[in-house]
């Protein structure tokens, strides 16, 4: 039988964490989570979930040395939210220079609709394994004031008065902007993609 | 485009659901954890758990029932009900509700939302609001209906978003219960002058109701309690219904 991986869930002060930890209990996928870089020889797989503010956030993982490891893995990770956010080059909150595992930036949505955008919103995929099994285009669950642009590492895209970039994937890293945790079956099955696909 | 949200919300009481009729697919319809995934299977986007126990022994229930809850679906929740120190609010997010509802606590030392704001963020913080068409207007109630508070609903409101909550529940106790449509007037008002959403609540008797809160009243959610519960409605039913009024749905 294949052996199915465990994952680590970064901490770094961040709030609900139970959320993920349940969804992918429900996947029958086991969890721990990780504050040292020790810590990464015990699982196969990261997740940076996603509730926090970018700078706090950052603080936090400098502190732990988080950062530097997870700069340096190899494991498939992925970022949820703020964990997606955290992936780029820098965010506008709290004007935080983030990991740098991909050249993108974080921005403030300045447009005319109420922020933070709450709810649920449809999502154009493309062809990425994170994918598999959904349509070309699905409903997540979103809770986000800060935004990242459109670029070369985007894989699915979003509209709230902009166009804006929903995932992101650079090498071993994956990225989402809305709560896969959150959003139901097809979530479900995102996350059951990263744990068995990526 | 986002999509308008159907809340259903679930009154607990000892750890049961109250208003418990016999569902033809549910074994125990006074388990919360069932009904709550007899919603979610339906496409519920999310979920309101009102804790209306009176006792210290019905508390500690319900936040046995908020973690069962949160292992069952995989959908937002935000819990409410007595809640009026960050400890409390911190010990149901810890077992995995998404966002806490205050009321009265609100009212009563409004610093609340901006604590809860700063230790969760925004997001997680609901202010209800429960307000009733008086002489002077329409007028903060507490107390299921039975104070006045002499505050005018959408000044409340205004202050809410400023002491950082992240959504308004806004309750008519003027339309709760009567099953004739949500209080347009007030939830456009209020929806209008904000910049967080607004969740309308009190008054859904048929699916044209929830389409007329959204587009007249504005609203970003609706909350229905009574029609889901007694089946009178489905919530597919109503996102059908919205669908075909050109109202973006998850569906």
């Amino acid at each position: 039988m294949k052996k199915i991986p465990t994952v680590g869930i970064v901490q770094y002060g961040a709030g609900n964490q139970a959320s993920i930890v349940n969804a992918l209990g429900s996947l029958n996928v086991k969890s721990i989570p990780v504050t040292t870089p020790i810590e990464f020889e015990k699982v196969d797989k990261l997740i940076i979930p996603g509730v926090g503010h970018a700078m706090k956030a950052m603080n936090e993982l400098k502190r732990s040395e988080l950062e530097d490891a997870i700069r340096k893995t190899d494991m498939p990770l992925l970022g949820i939210c703020l964990g997606m956010q955290l992936l780029g080059k820098k965010s506008e909150e709290g004007d935080a220079k983030c990991l740098s595992v991909c050249d993108f930036e974080t921005i403030r949505f300045s447009i005319s609709l109420k922020v933070p955008q709450m709810g649920w919103n449809k999502v154009k995929l493309t062809g990425n394994k994170l994918f598999y099994g959904l349509e070309k285009e699905e409903w997540f669950y979103f809770v986000h004031s800060y935004y990242v642009p459109k670029s070369s590492f985007t894989i699915a895209t979003c509209n709230y008065g902009v166009e804006f970039t929903a995932a992101v994937q650079h090498k071993n890293f994956w990225g989402v902007q809305f709560h896969p945790e959150k959003s139901g079956e097809k979530g479900l099955q995102l996350l059951k993609n990263f744990i068995e696909l990526c | 485009m986002l999509a308008k949200r159907i809340i259903p919300c679930l009154d607990i009481k000892n750890g049961r659901t109250v208003k418990g009729v016999n569902f033809d697919n549910l074994t125990d319809a006074g388990d919360p954890v069932q009904l709550a995934k007899k919603y979610y299977a339906e496409g519920a986007d999310e979920l309101v758990l009102l804790d209306i126990s009176a006792t210290l022994e019905g508390r500690e229930t319900f936040t046995d029932v908020v973690s069962n809850v949160a292992k069952a679906i995989a959908i937002p929740f935000t819990v409410g009900g007595g809640i009026n120190s960050v400890e409390q609010a911190e010990k149901l997010i810890r077992v995995g509700a998404d966002k806490v509802s205050i009321n009265t606590a609100a009212i009563q030392k409004p610093e609340l939302i901006g604590n809860l704001a700063d230790y969760f963020g925004s997001q997680c913080v609901v202010v209800a609001i429960d307000a009733m068409l008086t002489e002077k207007g329409w007028e903060v109630v507490n107390h299921a209906g039975t104070k006045r508070t002499g505050i005018k609903a959408l000044e409340w409101a205004k202050t809410c978003e400023i002491l950082g909550a992240g959504e308004i529940l806004l309750t008519s106790h003027t339309s709760d219960g009567t099953r004739e449509g949500y209080a347009i007037d007030i939830t456009r008002k209020i929806s209008q002058s904000i910049g967080i959403p607004v969740i309308a609540s009190g008054g859904a008797g048929g699916p044209e109701h929830f389409a007329e809160v959204f587009t007249k009243g504005m609203a970003d959610a609706a909350l229905a309690a009574g029609v889901f519960h007694y089946e009178l409605l489905s919530i597919s039913q109503v996102k059908e219904y919205l669908l075909s009024k050109n109202i973006i749905v998850r569906y």
